[in-house]
């Protein structure tokens, strides 16, 4: 097994030490950062998203290959910034006004992450105002709103409301999801596209950065 | 204490002495693509068969839902109040965070509806406890606030502390209160159960309130989810829960739920558990 292969296996495994030290001996032993991170920990990633589309992964199993994964890019950040490596994007993401529920959330910011998104995470019970306030502040190609309840999902096209009246929103792609969305909703409200699970949120984000 | 519930033709008693009260949960068009476009359309055949069939399997009280993107749901939700009582005798909960909506529904409604809900917020608690006074209704307070959820049982009590307080302010009794100690999902907090149930204890022991749960997301994410969500409610009933909003078309949660109400010494004889086995046993003949 090279140690491609073999940490790849442990972010996928979800073996935050071992994911560390493989990737520090990948960096000792000269690999250029880049490659680890493609090659490396956003391949595994791919493959995690993979086995839980399949059912075959469950949701505490990809969040412990995410935090393997983070453990990883942590170590790896220095060296990416040194050699100049750039986010392929920068999504600011957040479960919108009014609804806590965040684990929708979360899975699409490890999906994105995993697919090499700088990700800025607003938490929960995102007002319409901080959305427009983080785009000014962080200026994301894109941006990400979730809901799980319907009683919460209007809150949505209040702040797609608050980011054309503020000016902002020709900067930013706009990508929503969660349990009561549709494809169909995300259009009423002017939203760039819809996401029905993590894995596509990434696929479909990839895409709208490459314009494609 | 007892939370009285009814319809035009049935009462429903929420309380530790009475059997565990089922709150369907199936007439919400979340991630149910056939209700949503059915609701969508002003066609109400699908929500009226998910309430019989709700019903025939035990659920006391119908949870109703009409939050379908992008549809008007203030006429909604005063359409299936009127559509479902028409149908079934059960009480109403009018599940909804528009004013508008819960106003038009309680309006029309002839009986004592559950509210779904309120939460420990400013903005939420002056807008729908002074609704819920007006028209004599009971409300779900959810135990989170303006500074998000809770961590701590303790922190959970002081919240449901406030919103029975200002609810006594709009004039309503801590009967009409029904307190919901918020489910979190386990797989991404395999702590979040356990803080849950403490909850339930504490505040069923200060308060003495009805204590409510959605008792379905709390195994989000994981297999097997239907022995998770019956082993929950078999813990929250043990701490004092005395109604749940979840499915009892899944046998297995209305069995749990069945055998605990035996077991917790709300089934005389046992007959309500024998009449449910002979019925089973008679659908599979």
């Amino acid at each position: 097994m090279t140690l491609l292969d073999d940490l790849r296996q442990n972010v996928i495994d979800g073996n935050a030490p071992g994911t560390q030290s493989l990737v520090k001996q990948a960096m000792s032993e000269g690999m250029p950062p880049e490659k680890i991170l493609n090659d490396g920990l956003i391949s595994a990633m791919a493959e995690v998203g993979r086995l839980f589309e399949a059912g075959e992964y469950f949701v505490p199993e990809m969040l412990v290959s995410a935090r393997a994964m983070k453990g990883g890019l942590e170590l790896l950040r220095p060296a990416l910034a040194a050699a100049n490596v750039q986010a392929i994007g920068k999504v600011v993401i957040g479960t919108v006004q009014g609804d806590l529920h965040d684990i929708g959330k979360n899975l699409v910011a490890i999906m994105l992450e995993g697919a090499g998104f700088e990700i800025v995470d607003l938490g929960n019970d995102v007002s319409p105002q901080k959305f427009v306030d983080a785009v000014n502040a962080h200026k994301p190609h894109l941006v990400g709103m979730s809901a799980l309840l319907t009683t919460t999902m209007p809150k949505m096209k209040m702040t797609m409301e608050a980011l054309s009246a503020a000016g902002v929103r020709g900067n930013v792609k706009v990508m929503i999801g969660g349990a009561p969305v549709t494809e169909k909703y995300a259009m009423d409200i002017g939203a760039d596209f819809y996401a029905p699970d993590a894995s596509s949120a990434a696929t479909r984000a990839k895409a709208a950065v490459q314009g494609k | 204490m007892e939370t009285h519930l009814s319809s035009k033709t049935k009462q429903i008693i929420i309380s530790p002495d009475h059997p565990f009260v089922i709150i369907g949960e199936r007439i919400n068009p979340t991630r149910r693509k056939a209700l949503m476009e059915s609701l969508a359309r002003g066609d109400f055949s699908i929500a009226l068969d998910d309430a019989r069939k709700q019903v025939a399997t035990g659920a006391h009280v119908l949870d109703v839902n009409a939050g379908v993107p992008g549809a008007d749901e203030p006429k909604l939700l005063e359409g299936l109040a009127r559509a479902l009582t028409q149908e079934v005798d059960a009480p109403l909960c009018f599940d909804s965070a528009n004013p508008a909506a819960l106003e038009a529904a309680l309006a029309a409604y002839e009986g004592k509806a559950l509210i779904n809900s309120t939460t420990g917020e400013e903005k939420m608690m002056n807008t729908v406890l002074p609704l819920t006074a007006k028209y004599h209704a009971a409300v779900i307070g959810v135990v989170t606030d303006d500074s998000g959820v809770p961590a701590t049982p303790e922190a959970r009590l002081a919240v449901a502390r406030k919103i029975v307080q200002r609810a006594a302010d709009y004039g309503m009794s801590p009967e009409d209160v029904v307190i919901d100690c918020l489910a979190l999902t386990v797989s991404a907090d395999s702590l979040a159960g356990r803080v849950t149930l403490d909850s339930l204890q504490l505040i069923r022991q200060e308060l003495g309130v009805n204590l409510s749960l959605g008792a379905s997301n709390v195994s989000f994410g994981l297999p097997d989810r239907v022995a998770i969500n019956a082993a929950y409610l078999a813990l929250g009933i043990a701490r004092g829960m005395t109604a749940a909003i979840t499915d009892p078309t899944i046998p297995e949660l209305a069995t749990t739920i069945r055998a605990c109400d035996l077991l917790m010494g709300r089934d005389e004889y046992a007959m309500r558990w024998i009449k449910a086995y002979r019925a089973a046993r008679k659908a599979k003949a």
